[in-house]
């Protein structure tokens, strides 16, 4: 019996088009715009100036606090400005715009393909290392590594948990990662383990991806402590606290950290970078994107640096398709539609999806039928129909009395309601406006 | 039978009557007669514009206050303020009439949408996730939650210009739809004498260029109704201008020299050269010697 | 690039597919087995109530939201249709079409519009046109057809008692009655409505509305299990007054009002735990009015009540929160 997580979930058509694509490395483009605010918590203070010249892995900009992440370029050139660029948030954010000039790297970056397998730094040195590379979250939620493996005194991790699981429709990044670099990941996972202090891992990956279920098992029969656990399909199994609870059978309590519960947990992307980080001295300035849609000619999985303008990488895939209607960063469940194609790829796109435009005009939608369907699937056990209600009439007592601020955003009820009501964009609405209620309510306190 | 039914009947609806009357004595509430007064005079709508929970509250707030300085009803306005005064006793300020202002000039036909919005549509969902479906992110969503908000019909959602439109007749300066406009496009100013006024109808805080590419109507921050106003009502602040209304005296130079036509004159009348609105070029600055506004009989 | 711009909307971009007429039409063709066995055993009379009430549903459905609600009719959702459906099948098939038309007013307009529409009304509609027509019109919609084979009548077919109202004979005075083996009560062979008189027919619906997942188990194992427990100990402390429970379960409307009317989504609680709640409080109202009441069918009566419960279970039944008690 394979494990999954308790409460809710649904099972979307995979669209795995792009699945066994051998990853393949895109050209550097001609201009790159990245930007400053790349990560959750504070953007990050530029420390170079127009007409600066940048090697790769130059530091562009320095962490704006605790919770925020160096930035560093992904190209040699000339920093052209620094000014407004629209983002995958729609609005224009701060950025650094370079313009190419050949392909230099820092000298302190290892540029070679040998595994290093062995690491004498102690833990604090490895989270500094982590720190100063400048990683994420990589599977979109780019929260900066090095606080999440600082956790507040008194909490100590036992397991480390690799999220192996890409839950999400159509992207494979992921996956390809780990069926070209499994060394390297689980050489990473020994690094987390040794900052974590913790004797064992567990990489979770989702039983629709056998072969590379397969291939980590019998790679980590050299690597004592780390263990592969098979997972049951199902949306959103690769939710942080969903992970925690198939992996430990033990469930976040609202409110709380994941560490709470024991576990830390990184995305195998962000493993692989913080073996590149600290093995490699690489700093973030690459990553694994997927390419895809039902209409694109080519489905693929390409490493793109940091800053690429995604016109460059529809191109690779074979054009934009005539009848594309959206395009999406990220997966078609928790991903965010794109205003044009100007914008840049960051450290958090794990994919671009095109929709046809059949698929991304939404259904006008009718009263809640009380079908309790969407009651059924939230993975965290709320009731979308009433928080949504509750929103419309900004009755925030209610919807902070149902648990509101739970809702972990990932879209499996407005998947499932057969009214086509928009529920997550009012819980979505009602979320922040309960959590900034609360906030003030502390502060006043 | 019917005899001794009527009888019984009769009784208890008597002994009620006098329970009822008894009990309604005994356990009267003794009010302050003018409470209710005050709360006939006001016009009973339950808006909350004054501040207070209701017109009962507010009649309240009104009897207990020493002075009626800073007591407003705003939807009654003078008439009725000056009835509460003569009620109580006090004295009574009239304070100007404000009413509300859409600072949006953005028009489907100037700003040309970039995007098409398939999400819910709320003004408030909108804005939190994307800044609208044209270029310009600071302007009217026209999705109407200053619309659903306004207990007094006086703010609508033109069809064809797309932005919000409010009906100075209607409207009672509340402040229901500023606080409802997640973009905080909407203010309360001055009506202004006549209802003249003149506002900058743009908050886009872009730089000029980027501004105007988005909207031709758009404030790009140029400067020149700063240098014009001989009232220091105007200011420019992150690229846009701004007109304080208590220093305004409805010269409407600013109005002339403006090369895009956002800043708007309301209920004057026409002056002898006309000016276009949806402008491309500058518009002949001070060409006409049409002074501050005259008593125009043409309404 | 693009001369049409980009669509954009918050996230999720992907929509599973189902949809209200999804299921109404789901449940109505897993009323066709009971519709096809009806009209065998009641003929024309069965064609003709059933077409009526649809008719009719569908019509005043119509009429009442254009011109009176002054909104956009949603006819194509199919849910007055299926209004129209259970409607008929909880009435005789010799019902005349005069009264078929105040029915299906009740239930759409009373039990269903006046309330706002799909979604909004605290009632069963169909049930709520049954009982208004059994408390307006008790003699009509107390008098059964007896089945035949493809009878060709309508308003002028024989009638004859029917299982429940033996069954009240028994329970009031204790003298033993006829009552019709169990073949025939699975396969129809009995008076009743249009709709409840083939248990097995029933039950094929019930594991096609299932295998679709359109409705879950809990409501209808929780209201016939509660009926054969209560059923059954009545049964064992005196067999004299009272029938076994087999024979409670396979007659009168307790199937069709268990699998497809208290089902229905908008007056059936949205907890796991309050559908077992609901469903036991059915089964005991429903045995309560059997074997104790004046009426030989408590079913409308029992799941009418149980709707109007229905918000104060919600309040009380939350969902299993993750992380939670």
């Amino acid at each position: 019996m394979l494990k999954t997580f308790r409460i809710g979930g649904i099972h979307p058509p995979e669209n795995k088009l792009s699945a066994g694509k051998k990853i393949s490395v895109l050209a550097v483009p001609k201009q790159v715009i990245i930007p400053l605010g790349q990560h959750i918590g504070a953007p990050a203070q530029a420390v170079v100036a127009k007409g600066d010249v940048v090697k790769v892995g130059t530091l562009l900009a320095k962490a704006g606090g605790f919770v925020s992440a160096n930035i560093h370029s992904s190209v040699s050139g000339k920093v052209a400005k620094i000014d407004g660029a629209v983002d995958a948030s729609g609005y224009k954010r701060p950025a650094v715009f370079i313009d190419v000039e050949g392909d230099e790297w820092e000298e302190s970056i290892d540029r070679s393909d040998t595994l290093v397998k062995e690491c004498t730094l102690s833990a604090k040195e490895i989270i500094a290392k982590i720190a100063e590379a400048g990683v994420v979250g990589m599977g979109g939620a780019t929260f900066p590594t090095q606080v999440k493996l600082s956790p507040p005194p008194g909490n100590k991790a036992e397991v480390v948990i690799i999220n192996g699981v890409e839950c999400e429709p159509y992207l494979t990044a992921d996956h390809e990662l780990m069926m070209e670099k499994g060394e390297e990941i689980l050489v990473g996972v020994t690094l987390l383990m040794k900052a974590m202090d913790t004797k064992r891992a567990v990489i979770g990956i989702e039983n629709n991806k056998r072969d590379a279920i397969k291939h980590l098992t019998e790679l980590s029969a050299s690597f004592p402590g780390i263990e592969i656990m098979p997972l049951k399909m199902k949306y959103p199994q690769g939710g942080e606290k969903q992970l925690i609870d198939a992996v430990l059978r033990r469930q976040v309590k609202s409110g709380a950290l994941p560490i709470t519960a024991g576990a830390l947990v990184q995305n195998v992307g962000t493993v692989f970078a913080v073996y590149e980080a600290v093995q490699k001295n690489k700093p973030l300035i690459e990553r694994v994107v997927t390419v895809t849609g039902k209409s694109v000619a080519n489905p693929s999985n390409l490493l793109v640096r940091i800053g690429t303008p995604i016109t460059q990488l529809l191109e690779a895939v074979g054009g934009v398709p005539e009848d594309t209607g959206k395009i999406i960063g990220g997966g078609p469940m928790m991903g965010k539609a794109l205003v044009s194609t100007e914008v840049p790829i960051t450290k958090g796109s794990s994919g671009i999806l095109l929709l046809t435009k059949a698929e991304s005009v939404r259904h006008e939608y009718s009263d809640c039928i009380r079908c309790a369907k969407c009651v059924d699937v939230c993975p965290m056990g709320l009731n979308p129909s009433l928080l949504m209600s509750a929103t419309e009439h900004s009755n925030w007592d209610m919807a902070e009395k149902n648990f509101i601020f739970d809702c972990i955003e990932c879209g499996s009820c407005t998947f499932t309601c057969p009214a086509y009501r928009p529920l997550l964009d009012y819980i979505r609405l009602g979320k922040g406006t309960v959590m900034g209620i609360i906030k003030s309510r502390k502060s006043t306190k | 039978m019917i005899l001794i039914a009527v009888i019984v009947l009769g009784f208890i609806g008597a002994l009620s009557a006098i329970l009822l009357f008894a009990a309604s004595k005994k356990f009267e509430v003794v009010e302050d007669p003018r409470i209710a007064q005050v709360q006939e005079a006001l016009p009973g709508a339950n808006c909350g514009g004054c501040g207070f929970p209701g017109c009962s509250g507010f009649a309240n707030a009104c009897v207990k206050a020493d002075s009626l300085d800073g007591l407003l009803c705003t939807v009654g306005g003078a008439p009725v303020m000056t009835k509460v005064a003569e009620i109580l006793g006090k004295e009574v300020k009239v304070a100007e009439p404000k009413v509300a202002v859409v600072r949006c000039n953005g028009t489907c036909s100037v700003r040309p949408r970039t995007n098409h919005y398939e999400g819910a549509k709320a003004c408030s969902i909108a804005s939190s996730l994307y800044g609208g479906e044209t270029g310009c992110s600071f302007g009217c969503l026209g999705y109407g939650d200053c619309v659903a908000v306004c207990k007094f019909d006086a703010i609508h959602i033109n069809s064809e210009t797309g932005i919000a439109e409010v009906d100075e007749e209607k409207c009672t300066a509340c402040g229901a739809c500023v606080k409802a406009c997640p973009k905080k496009i909407i203010e309360l100013r001055n009506k202004g004498p006549k209802s003249r006024r003149i506002f900058v109808s743009c908050v886009n805080k872009d730089k000029g260029a980027v501004a105007r590419k988005a909207c031709t109507n758009a404030c790009i921050g140029c400067g020149k109704c700063e240098k014009e106003c001989k009232f220091e009502a105007i200011t420019i602040e992150n690229n846009v201008a701004y007109i304080d209304y208590t220093k305004c005296r409805l010269c409407r130079k600013c109005v002339d020299v403006c090369p895009t036509g956002a800043i708007h004159e309301l209920n004057f009348p026409p002056k002898v050269k006309v000016e276009k609105v949806e402008s491309k070029t500058e518009t002949a600055a001070g060409s006409n010697p049409a002074p501050t506004s005259k008593p125009e009989v043409s309404e | 690039m693009e001369n049409n711009s980009l669509y954009i909307s918050p996230s999720p971009h992907i929509h599973g597919g189902d949809s209200i007429s999804r299921n109404m039409y789901g449940v109505l063709i897993a009323l066709i087995p009971a519709f096809l066995v009806s009209l065998y055993f009641f003929g024309l009379g069965s064609l003709i109530v059933t077409a009526n009430s649809i008719i009719f549903c569908a019509f005043f459905e119509y009429v009442i939201a254009k011109y009176i609600l002054k909104r956009k009719p949603t006819l194509y959702d199919g849910s007055a249709i299926l209004t129209g459906a259970l409607l008929a099948f909880n009435l005789p098939s010799n019902l005349p079409v005069w009264i078929i038309a105040i029915g299906a007013l009740a239930a759409i307009g009373i039990g269903k519009m006046s309330f706002g529409g799909l979604g909004n009304n605290i009632f069963n509609p169909a049930l709520t046109g049954r009982i208004f027509l059994l408390i307006s019109f008790p003699a009509q919609m107390t008098t059964w057809p007896v089945p035949k084979a493809f009878p060709m009548t309508y308003v002028d077919a024989q009638t004859g008692a029917t299982v429940l109202s033996q069954m009240k004979i028994m329970a009031k005075s204790g003298t033993a009655v006829d009552l019709p083996n169990y073949g025939n009560m699975l396969f129809g062979n009995m008076g009743g409505s249009l709709g409840e008189i083939c248990a097995i027919a029933l039950l094929l619906g019930f594991v096609y509305l299932l295998a679709k997942k359109i409705i879950t188990w809990h409501i209808p194992v929780a209201i016939l299990g509660t009926v054969f427990v209560f059923t059954g100990i009545m049964w064992l402390v005196n067999p004299v007054h009272y029938v076994n429970p087999i024979y409670h379960l396979l007659s009168g409307g307790l199937l069709l009002g268990a699998i497809f009317m208290a089902t229905d989504y908008v007056t059936s609680p949205v907890t796991k735990k309050g559908m077992i709640i609901y469903g036991v409080g059915i089964g005991v109202l429903t045995t309560l009015i059997r074997l104790f009441g004046s009426y030989p069918e408590g079913m409308s009566f029992a799941i009418f009540i149980m709707n109007g419960v229905t918000p104060l279970i919600n309040v009380f039944c939350k969902p299993k929160r993750f992380g939670g008690k």
